[in-house]
């Protein structure tokens, strides 16, 4: 168990110091996520209901796509350098370098999220610097992760891989998106937690269920 | 020699007679509906194209979930072949039930739970055949490509449970003709869905036939290929056809 995750966690750490060395992922992530909320802010003349009404969906739209364009580098990297076949090489089981570099991508993601979290607030004037929005990015970070590395490592041998990967990517991670905004909609307008539970029971089902496929199907995407 | 079109197979057969009759019940024996008028006769084509792509669904991943287990190619030829004869059905799904819907419901598309997770799923294996097309061929494809049916299979219970969710807390918006009348079809409405659904069943496992044949011939010259030589031209290499008729036939 704890050699599992110090192998997990050697692999995570491996990506994120290249990560802090050139920024590529996060500034990219960031940066993109909050261009897109900048652009919907102009193009839907806000006022303050409308606000609340829209703004949950602008902010997961925005950060789902501005995932898939950090996703992309996560295996391209590692086809660049020839790494992959290293990889491949070390004496671990698949499913735990899936685990590592979905890691590696969930701290990236979670890390453009601290940007771009502040922002929408100043944008849209809401306040959503409350436990339930960690709770709601948390899990839609986690599964945007699980299902992204899967893909990412899938497609990233395929010719036009910028096209594939958001083609694969958001239709599968639309009960996903449409937890987070469900649930941030009742933050932003002052529910409980009783009244988002269904839709964080189905955002931590949604994680679990990818989770657990994904390391399990790994191995066949990882082979020969 | 594999023949793809044979029109003395029964299955086409049986499909065309069926069609025939379904047609008839459609059109000229079932009398109109009183509340939706002739317009709900689209019915009686909605829901077998929907069954169809139901059935490409279950096929697809069932069949990924063999090949994963045990790499068989006829697995991947089933699985690609289902996927493409149901993402049509889905696609004519989706517009017969619009067109169904304007007059309806009045609106085009709605966020009903059912029209969202078939949407979603729809996209899913377009994305599917999408990446067979980009990915080069050979065994990798296949693997990759069932990992994405597995996922899709995995994916819809969740998005149903998410669409359902989601067309409660935002009820769609429908103003239609209300149903004041009980409805006179009773159970003749059954006899032609029955029928209906039946004759679009042999046509979908038909076409099914067909695309796997085309596969299997696809298939069969790769392999050709790959036993002449990547450069010589199979007409000459003799001994190589040989050899591929040979394993045509064992096939």
């Amino acid at each position: 168990m704890i050699d599992s995750l110090a192998v997990i966690w050697s692999i995570g750490r491996k990506d994120l110091l290249l990560e802090l060395r050139n920024k590529d992922v996060v500034v990219a992530v960031a940066g993109f996520a909050l261009l897109i909320m900048v652009i919907f802010t102009f193009s839907l003349n806000l006022s303050q209901d409308s606000a609340r009404l829209i703004g949950p969906g602008v902010l997961w739209s925005a950060v789902a796509f501005a995932g898939v364009t950090g996703l992309n580098r996560a295996f391209s990297l590692e086809v660049e350098g020839n790494t992959l076949e290293a990889l491949m090489l070390a004496p671990v089981s698949r499913d735990l370098i899936f685990l590592g570099k979905a890691l590696g991508n969930f701290l990236f993601i979670t890390v453009a999220l601290v940007v771009v979290l502040p922002v929408f607030a100043v944008l849209f004037n809401l306040v959503i610097f409350r436990w339930e929005m960690l709770a709601i990015s948390l899990l839609t970070t986690v599964g945007f992760s699980a299902v992204g590395t899967l893909f990412a490592a899938m497609s990233v041998r395929v010719r036009a891989r910028e096209v594939m990967l958001p083609l694969l990517f958001l239709p599968v991670v639309t009960p996903l998106i449409m937890a987070a905004v469900e649930s941030t909609s009742h933050m932003v307008n002052g529910r409980s937690w009783s009244d988002m539970s269904e839709w964080l029971q189905l955002a931590v089902a949604f994680d679990v269920v990818f989770l657990v496929v994904s390391a399990f199907v790994f191995q066949h995407i990882l082979e020969d | 020699m594999t023949k793809v079109l044979n029109f003395l197979d029964p299955l086409p057969i049986v499909s065309a007679v069926l069609m025939g009759v379904a047609l008839w019940l459609i059109f000229i024996w079932v009398p109109t509906e009183i509340n939706q008028g002739a317009v709900q006769r689209i019915l009686y084509f909605h829901v077998p194209v929907a069954w169809g792509s139901m059935l490409g669904i279950f096929v697809v991943s069932g069949s990924s979930i063999m090949y994963l287990w045990n790499k068989n190619e006829k697995w991947d030829r089933l699985a690609v072949a289902s996927a493409e004869v149901g993402v049509v059905f889905g696609g004519l799904m989706l517009l017969s039930g619009m067109i169904w819907a304007r007059p309806v419901w009045s609106v085009w598309w709605t966020g009903e739970a059912k029209l969202t997770t078939a949407l979603i799923l729809f996209f899913i294996y377009v994305a599917y055949l999408m990446f067979r097309a980009y990915f080069p061929p050979g065994a990798q494809r296949q693997r990759l490509a069932a990992v994405i049916g597995l996922i899709g299979a995995a994916n819809t219970p969740i998005i149903y449970f998410a669409a359902n969710l989601w067309a409660q807390a935002h009820p769609p918006i429908v103003t239609g003709p209300a149903a004041d009348a009980e409805s006179s079809l009773g159970s003749d409405l059954g006899t032609v869905l029955l029928v209906s659904t039946l004759a679009f069943t042999f046509l979908f496992i038909y076409l099914l036939q067909i695309r796997l044949k085309v596969r299997k011939a696809e298939d069969d010259i790769i392999e050709l290929k790959r036993n002449s030589g990547t450069h010589a031209p199979i007409s000459q290499a003799p001994p190589d056809q040989a050899q591929s008729t040979e394993a045509r036939g064992t096939s």
